[in-house]
């Protein structure tokens, strides 16, 4: 199939889709108290952006949302280097990882709320459990994985310590799996945010968990499609950043 | 003149799961500035063992090996592998700077000095490249430009042209010839090409036996620059053919 014809099927399976939705509520097959129609969101949009309450949850949930995702990265990277660098520090911590990777991150929610009350840094916490193990896991595998060969030739030069080891060559060889880690840990921090703020921290989970209990549906579905509209570009950055990162791939 | 390399009695054997397999036993070899000396013998016999050992990557468990270092500022040795073995990530000159960045010399002088063997190797034009984007005989020729960046003693090569088509192995074994007359570098080159090695070598050694030893040494009596079809250089390769074959049949 052409691009044009691709495109424009697209769009109107889009269109369908709205249409649909757009009937339902109003040929009265469901209460619009339950599923507000499309036509009905941009002005829910608006009010919400007007009073400000909009950019309010979205600056603090981006603000957790980063702060959460570097200190998952951070560590899930530092350790996973460690654990894929050296057998004693894999083997040290294989029965920690076993009983702790199993454990999903919002089952943490209890002991977040205990440490840090109901406090963006609670929701900081939550985020950067989620991320960790994925990012951990990416990394010690690519890090696993290097080349023995491009190993021997950092050693066939002179470069036989292993911080030396670790920045010319174990770094740069396994940048490309720990991106493809980052990348995943980009959305599953999104699914993280919204958990961690539906327990009181202000943010976009929280003002939609607020809507909800007033009914205000037309609300739920402007946060829904603002994450998705924040998650694409996110993802679509981040996309653009790794191809540059890696412009030496073939 | 002193020598550069200097093996006397050099054994190496390792041990895994209790048994003991000798690679190398009571070997001797010395090498003369500027000289290149050719390595044959079958694959798996120790050639590549010989070199880890001059790199320090393998340790002898019996005699002397002794590399020259003219100063402290030029590492002993330096390889070139059978494979490129380029860092994907790394541009050619970047890739030829590698072995440089230890030594505390200044960013500008690196790539000043890859610049200058890249157009040694003539592919000064190719610096910005990144490695995949180069062909089979290009990577070994940056392979080369790297090793010789770093102005080793002796300059060791590991099958070096044996994964590349006859006509780009050609072309490089004559720029081997080219560079050793610009620069002078003492070679150790490993093959298992016998006509590779007459061709370039001042001294062929052939290596054979479990454990291994040097089962023939041939001298070989034409001046640089050769030609490849000089008759001596043919007659060397028929006398070399008749000991190997001698030396198998022993066997």
């Amino acid at each position: 199939m052409r691009t044009p014809q691709r495109l424009g099927l697209a769009a109107a399976g889009l269109a369908l889709f709205l249409a649909i939705w757009e009937a339902a509520p109003r040929l009265g097959l469901v209460n619009p108290a339950f599923l507000p129609p499309p036509s009905v969101i941009p002005g829910a949009f608006w009010k919400e952006i007007t009073s400000g309450i909009w950019f309010g949850a979205v600056l603090s949930s981006l603000s957790h949302y980063l702060i959460g995702l570097a200190a998952g990265v951070g560590c899930g990277v530092a350790l996973g280097i460690a654990s894929g660098m050296f057998r004693w520090f894999e083997s040290a911590t294989a029965w920690i990882v076993r009983v702790l990777r199993p454990i999903p991150g919002l089952a943490w929610v209890p002991f977040a709320i205990i440490w840090f009350g109901v406090q963006p840094s609670a929701a900081v916490f939550i985020i950067a459990i989620g991320v960790f193990w994925i990012v951990f896991f990416a990394t010690q595998g690519a890090v696993r994985g290097v080349d023995r060969d491009l190993i021997e030739v950092a050693q066939a030069f002179g470069f036989r310590s292993s911080t030396a080891r670790l920045v010319k060559i174990l770094l740069p060889a396994s940048t490309p799996g720990i991106l493809v880690g980052v990348r995943t840990a980009l959305g599953q921090a999104w699914m993280a945010v919204v958990a961690a703020e539906i327990f009181g921290v202000p943010g976009v989970g929280q003002r939609m968990m607020q809507a909800s209990s007033l009914l205000a549906t037309d609300i739920v579905v402007v946060y829904m499609l603002t994450m998705a509209g924040l998650y694409g570009l996110f993802d679509s950055a981040f996309v653009a950043l790794q191809g540059w990162l890696l412009r030496w791939k073939a | 003149m002193e020598s550069v390399i200097d093996i006397e009695g050099l054994s190496l054997a390792y041990e895994r799961d209790g048994q003991r397999t000798e690679v190398l036993a009571d070997l001797d070899l010395t090498i003369q500035p500027g000289e290149l000396v050719a390595i044959v013998g079958e694959s798996g016999v120790g050639k590549s063992t010989l070199l880890r050992v001059l790199m320090g990557l393998a340790k002898p468990s019996g005699g002397r090996v002794r590399v020259a270092t003219g100063d402290s500022r030029r590492p002993p040795v330096a390889l070139v592998f059978q494979d490129a073995r380029l860092l994907p990530w790394r541009r050619v000159i970047s890739n030829v700077a590698f072995g440089l960045e230890w030594r505390g010399i200044p960013r500008m002088k690196r790539l000043e000095r890859a610049k200058a063997m890249l157009r040694l190797v003539g592919l000064g034009n190719l610096a910005h490249r990144w490695p995949h984007q180069l062909s089979g005989g290009q990577r070994q020729r940056v392979s080369l430009a790297r090793a010789l960046a770093v102005d080793p003693e002796v300059l060791l090569m590991d099958e070096p042209f044996s994964a590349l088509d006859s006509f780009t192995r050609e072309a490089l074994q004559d720029e081997l010839q080219r560079i050793r007359a610009e620069t002078g570098k003492t070679v150790l080159f490993v093959t298992h090409d016998i006509d590779e090695a007459v061709y370039l070598a001042d001294r062929v050694i052939v290596l054979a036996g479990a454990p291994a030893g040097i089962s023939a040494l041939i001298e070989v009596p034409v001046a640089h620059p050769r030609r490849r079809h000089d008759p001596t250089l043919a007659a060397t390769v028929r006398q070399l053919r008749t000991e190997l074959s001698a030396r198998s049949a022993e066997l």
